[in-house]
């Protein structure tokens, strides 16, 4: 902006300020003293130029499809390809979760992704004695080949592309995966999809992990290093942020911890002797969509920019790929209400729409009843409905970036990364993300987050309808979805039946091979798949790993 | 005047899900309000609750959860507490339980439930009213 037009403008502005405004305050103060995102971040009353003054267009911004993609990844965006959407799902046995997938791919579905239960997630069998009154609960329960085999029947895994939330065991499932490709006879190529991988993120804040830090990410370059040669089309990695931010990260945590968790795993890339642009194009990222409109939209630019500079500058990547921050983004499971149940559709609708405008490639919507248990088949059809009004019907996806160059997001963009790039200078100076998260940092930082949070709640600063506002004491059940404990004795009866009929010794040879390269420190990927092949157990796979890197144990601080 | 004892709580995390902020902001709501908080950390087994329980001799404890299980792991702690002659050890419990579950989760043991959305002052004062150091006359 020319500095003769902006300093007009400011004038103009105190002449506002002084004449209109002050007449219409003194009519009518401001509602608060103080206006902040959820995130805390301070929201000033009006935008102008003034306010991106020192924006530069080509350098800032640019075109979308080219550096640094803050407009977006694609030049056509939406008008090209609609996003893809993808519907969280599992519960139960492999047959139930088999139907779900069934259901979601008529419905209109585009992709599928796999939730785990939590033995599977820390590598128990399902009759592992910590297993007992877990199985099949919060996703569903994988424990061989066999049970991987049922999951996936009739899903044609040349076509669909899948995605697996698994990460401490994630080379174990990703290996389950190729075998029953490889028995049907796809070649690896085809396979598209995601493993989530990101076990960084696990000892910072969704908790489910098996072996410490460094053993965690030797296994992490080995699946880069497996997925680099034989799986060209699918992403060994998601990067994720969503569960940083549920576990009570402001938006500029979420970004920051997430970038610095991706800086960490390409550092590892790299130093397992791979050429950064031979796997940097194949990494994505997982994004929360919290209720905070215009924050999560400005996030979801600044993620972009921010990924971008650090693959060309800090890592010298020259495939354009390599810069491309690819996102999947899920509404806020934490923003959803147990009161008044009905109104989370309406949250997840605003969400939804945020995730959109802000770029996203792909899309979980939740359903209304998910703070009571895992969706029913009616509220996940309408959360997927919802993204598919948004599509066909508001008009939102026919331009690009359709906010950009809007004051106030591009400020909050600026704003946001500022703050992110903070915190990653922090994290450097402590080490990187290995070091800082055996050091409790990130950890300590969300919790204080999420403390502070509480208090603005219970102070009224922050409202949530139905929770601490507009309280209706009327109870209005909802269905909700009973798993049936059945589930753990079916699921245990056929690890029997696997354990029983299997070859005993093609299993114990292949989990000691198993355990000689991990020991000698070659990649474990290779005999993994040997192992699963041979229906050795998920919980055998992971006591290997148990014997040679030992188990973590975090300290417990409040 | 002897000082009032200190109510001692174990917070406490059954079970093998990771969902920490809830039990980490109500512990911390119980230390500032003035109660002595022992955090057991994540994924403990119901004979890793009791166990620690009863050696850090606490007058209650609280038990959050989010995977579902409660209905196995939350009777198999108050079995433990009986059969250690400990079941004067108040329990109280919140996260993920769907309203239908609370009466027999009650019923079997549990003094309170807190939902999702309970502010932290209900639960410090429920606290307050319900636990008594044990061993002194209520």
């Amino acid at each position: 902006m020319d500095p003769e037009a902006l300093a007009r403008l400011e004038a103009e502005r105190r002449r506002w300020e002084a004449t209109t405004l002050r007449q219409a305050l003194e009519r009518q103060p401001e509602r608060r003293e103080r206006f902040s995102t959820i995130s805390d971040v301070e929201v000033g009353r009006l935008y102008t130029p003034a306010d991106v003054a020192d924006l530069d267009y080509l350098r800032d911004l640019g075109f979308p499809g080219e550096y640094p993609f803050t407009r977006g990844i694609h030049p056509t965006m939406y008008r090209g390809r609609l996003w893809t959407m993808r519907q969280f799902a599992g519960f139960g046995t492999p047959e139930e979760s088999n139907r779900r997938f069934h259901y979601l791919l008529r419905l209109g579905q585009t992709g599928l992704s796999v939730a785990f239960d939590m033995p599977t997630l820390m590598g128990y069998d399902a009759d592992h004695p910590r297993a007992q009154g877990e199985v099949g609960r919060e996703g569903v329960a994988v424990s061989s080949l066999a049970d991987m085999e049922v999951l996936f029947e009739g899903i044609p895994l040349d076509e669909i592309t899948t995605s697996m939330t698994i990460n401490a065991p994630a080379n174990v499932l990703l290996a389950m995966y190729v075998a029953v490709a490889d028995r049907r006879g796809i070649p690896r190529e085809r396979l598209g999809g995601t493993t989530q991988t990101d076990i960084l993120k696990e000892f910072i804040a969704q908790k489910e992990w098996i072996v410490p830090p460094r053993a965690s990410m030797k296994l992490v370059q080995d699946m880069l290093i497996f997925g680099a040669r034989e799986l060209p089309r699918w992403n060994v990695l998601s990067v994720s942020g969503y569960h940083i931010r549920e576990a009570g990260a402001t938006a500029a945590q979420e970004l920051a911890f997430t970038l610095a968790d991706g800086i960490a795993y390409v550092q590892a890339g790299i130093d397992a002797g791979l050429d950064v642009d031979a796997f940097a194009p194949r990494l994505s990222f997982f994004f929360d969509c919290h209720i905070d409109f215009f924050e999560e939209i400005a996030k979801f630019r600044a993620a972009r920019r921010m990924w971008a500079r650090i693959m060309r500058e800090r890592f010298g990547a020259r495939h354009p790929r390599s810069w491309w921050l690819r996102f999947h983004t899920q509404t806020a499971g934490v923003s959803l209400t147990a009161q008044q149940p009905l109104n989370n559709i309406v949250r997840v609708a605003l969400q939804a729409l945020a995730a959109v405008l802000g770029g996203t490639q792909s899309l979980h919507t939740n359903s209304m009843d998910e703070t009571y248990a895992l969706p029913t088949e009616e509220a996940v059809t309408v959360a997927l409905r919802t993204q598919q009004i948004i599509a066909y019907e508001t008009g939102v996806a026919d331009t690009v970036d359709p906010l950009g160059g809007a004051y106030y997001v591009e400020a909050l963009t600026r704003e946001l990364e500022r703050q992110a790039w903070a915190y990653i200078e922090q994290i450097d100076a402590l080490g990187g993300m290995v070091a800082a998260v055996e050091a409790g940092y990130p950890q300590r930082e969300i919790a204080e987050a999420a403390y502070r949070y509480q208090q603005q709640l219970e102070r009224g600063e922050k409202i949530i309808v139905g929770v601490n506002a507009f309280v209706d004491e009327t109870p209005r059940p909802i269905p909700i979805l009973r798993i049936d404990p059945e589930v753990e004795r079916r699921q245990v009866e056929r690890l029997r039946r696997v354990r029983a009929e299997r070859d005993p010794a093609r299993v114990a040879e292949a989990l000691h091979r198993l355990r000689e390269a991990a020991r000698r420190g070659e990649n474990t990927m290779y005999p993994i798949l040997d192992a699963v092949k041979a229906y050795a157990t998920v919980g055998e796979i992971c006591d290997v790993f148990r014997a040679v890197y030992g188990e973590y144990r975090e300290p417990a601080i409040i | 005047m002897p000082a009032e004892p200190k109510i001692r709580i174990l917070v406490a995390k059954p079970g093998l899900d990771g969902h920490d902020r809830g039990v980490k902001v109500v512990a911390r709501a119980l230390r500032d309000a003035g109660f002595e908080v022992i955090y057991t950390g994540l994924h403990q087994t119901p004979e890793m609750i009791v166990n620690a329980a009863i050696q850090e001799d606490v007058d209650a404890i609280g038990l959050s959860i989010l995977s579902g299980a409660h209905n196995t792991l939350f009777p198999r702690i108050l079995e433990l507490l009986r059969a250690r002659g400990a079941d004067d050890i108040v329990v109280f419990a919140g996260g993920i339980i769907p309203e239908e579950d609370i009466p027999a989760l009650k019923a079997a043991g549990i003094a309170e439930i807190f939902t999702p959305g309970t502010p932290l002052g209900t639960i410090v004062e429920w606290v307050r009213r319900h636990v008594k150091p044990r061993g002194v006359a209520a």
